[in-house]
């Protein structure tokens, strides 16, 4: 059993098909959520702080921010969105009635998250243009980086969504894995500055610290060895992840 | 064969839902699986749609082995299941267009198929209404309609017509009699016998897990029962009084506080409760024997108390 490009695209139109009708409802907070980031935290808290790592706080703050916004788009869509199309719509039930297989579904569903964490980091990153925090064109190697960290986080939380039993769970998914991710991993404080040298390797573990680092980069337009190894991070875990969700998906579908 | 099923068996965990179950399918004939809720029959059709890997046995459906050729095999038949799976949010339209693309229609071919099919099943008054705001009849004949999308030549249907009123029953059989008509296999599953009876051209009666037997209806009614039926309320004490005197009946059965007694001729027993208890009479049932005393008789449940 093997991927079936056009059958992954089906399973993610059918997604597609249920956003055209509310998109223009679920679009304009991914708007908002930027700007208050920036007003609150980029100019109120911003204001006492005269630099953070050579730039404005606001500067500082404005790339990270783009990642979490596709983390987080990612993340909503395989962990409540699924488990409500896994148990309450009962789509794959139906998507296995026709040539769809499992690792279509999983394929789909994963390419569905990435375009959400695209539109979401898209908004994001059209805010932040806007405000002149993006300095162009060097910002725009940040663009890729949108769809890898959505692919990242959609894989991680595809393994958690095909392990836990209730729906309720996802609150410890959401308060215990990605909010200490969104506070600790150099978003809004240089980590690695603030950690003992024995505890700088936590820090490497964290996943969202690499997109932040790596656009981070693209905004100042610096370019370093070390970017590579956030880039093997994330291609890596997203590709270890993706393997055993594969296998969850199968299991899942087809008892 | 259409379907063949050999020696199949499913197991989750402990508990065994299908064992060592064998069953054909010919082609063009509508195949009905009868047995209570929980005897397999879900499970035996998902297998055979490749949804559900059998823990041992062999399925070929179209000649094809199902655990090789899933993709294949889907793509020719089609299936509707117990539960209707529709996009709540979406309109009928809407939600035929998505099924299509699963079977990777284009257009125009899809705009065409969707338009066939919302025709055929009669669709387009509320074509344009979310379908979370219709009735549970236009729901089942619009899960009916994306199941046969792909024109399928095995149509698998999971007890179609459960919780619907008699009009919209009456009409459901009426299509399905159609795409008989028209070549299609079909495979459904049911716990009312008088939709085996009137539809199936053959059934398998399955009880936990295992086919007991298996035929055309009146084959089995013929095989098993003697043609009439009489029922009558009479506790265990009056029974040998109530059948005294007319010879051995060729079977009957108790279900509490009533037994069913079949005859080749049921005239003398009902005679003789005229003139000794006439009282009786108004508990009294005469009927043809049917499917669901062949159920009872072989596997000593109801069909529909299996809930």
């Amino acid at each position: 059993m093997s991927v079936s490009a056009p059958h992954a695209l089906a399973v993610w139109g059918r997604n597609a098909s249920m956003y055209r009708r509310t998109w223009k409802r679920n679009i304009l907070p991914n708007f908002f959520e930027p700007v208050f980031y920036l007003a609150s935290i980029g100019l109120g808290v911003g204001a006492y702080i005269t630099t953070m790592g050579g730039t404005s706080y606001l500067a500082f703050l404005a790339p990270g921010l783009v990642a979490v916004a596709a983390m987080n788009g990612a993340s909503f869509e395989v962990t409540y969105n699924i488990y409500v199309r896994l148990h309450f719509e009962k789509a794959y039930d139906a998507m296995l009635t026709t040539p769809i297989e499992p690792d279509d579904v999983l394929a789909g569903e994963i390419l569905w998250a990435i375009t959400r964490g695209g539109i979401y980091g898209g908004c994001f990153f059209v805010v932040v243009t806007l405000a002149g925090l993006a300095p162009l064109p060097a910002a725009l190697w940040a663009l890729p980086l949108i769809p890898l960290t959505g692919l990242l986080f959609a894989s991680v939380g595809m393994v958690f969504s095909l392990k836990i039993p209730e729906i309720d769970l996802f609150s410890f998914y959401f308060t215990l894995f990605l909010t200490p991710l969104f506070l600790f991993s150099d978003v809004f404080f240089p980590l690695q500055e603030r950690l003992p040298e024995q505890w700088l390797w936590l820090g490497e573990a964290l996943p969202l610290l690499h997109p932040v680092r790596l656009a981070r980069a693209a905004f100042r337009g610096e370019a370093s060895p070390i970017l590579l190894w956030d880039l093997g991070y994330m291609l890596g875990l997203s590709a270890l992840l993706l393997a055993w969700a594969r296998r969850g998906v199968r299991n899942r579908l087809t008892n | 064969m259409i379907v063949d099923v050999e020696n199949v068996s499913k197991r989750f965990g402990a508990r065994t839902a299908v064992d060592r179950l064998t069953l054909q399918v010919p082609p063009g004939i509508c195949f009905g699986l009868l047995g209570p809720n929980g005897a397999g029959k879900t499970t035996t059709m998902r297998m055979v749609y490749g949804a559900t890997r059998p823990t041992s046995g062999a399925i070929r459906v179209f000649g094809l082995d199902i655990s090789k050729n899933a993709r294949a095999v889907r793509a020719r038949l089609g299936v509707t299941l117990q539960q209707n799976v529709l996009i709540e949010a979406l309109t009928p339209e809407e939600n035929l267009r998505v099924f299509g693309r699963y079977h990777l229609l284009r257009e125009p071919q899809l705009s065409q198929r969707v338009g066939e099919l919302i025709e055929l099943l009669e669709l387009a008054s509320h074509a344009k209404v979310p379908v979370k705001q219709l009735s549970g009849g236009f729901q089942r004949r619009l899960a009916i309609a994306l199941s046969l999308m792909n024109r399928p030549e095995l149509l698998i249907l999971d007890e179609p017509t459960t919780g619907l009123d008699p009009a919209v029953r009456l009409a459901l059989w009426g299509r399905i009699r159609e795409l008989r008509a028209a070549g299609a296999t079909v495979m459904l599953s049911t716990h009312y016998m008088d939709e085996a009876e009137r539809l199936c051209d053959r059934v398998a009666i399955i009880s936990a897990g295992r086919v007991v037997d298996h035929g055309p209806p009146a084959e089995l009614i013929a095989r098993h029962l003697a043609p009439e039926a009489v029922e009558i309320d009479c506790s265990p004490e009056e029974e040998a009084l109530l059948l005294a005197g007319l010879g051995a009946p060729r079977h009957r059965m108790r279900v509490g506080g009533r037994i069913m007694v079949y005859l080749d001729n049921a005239a003398p027993l009902i005679d003789q409760i005229r003139r000794r208890e006439p009282e009786r009479l108004h508990s009294l049932v005469i009927r043809p024997a049917n499917l669901e005393d062949v159920f009872l008789k072989l596997t000593g449940t109801m069909l529909e108390a299996g809930t």
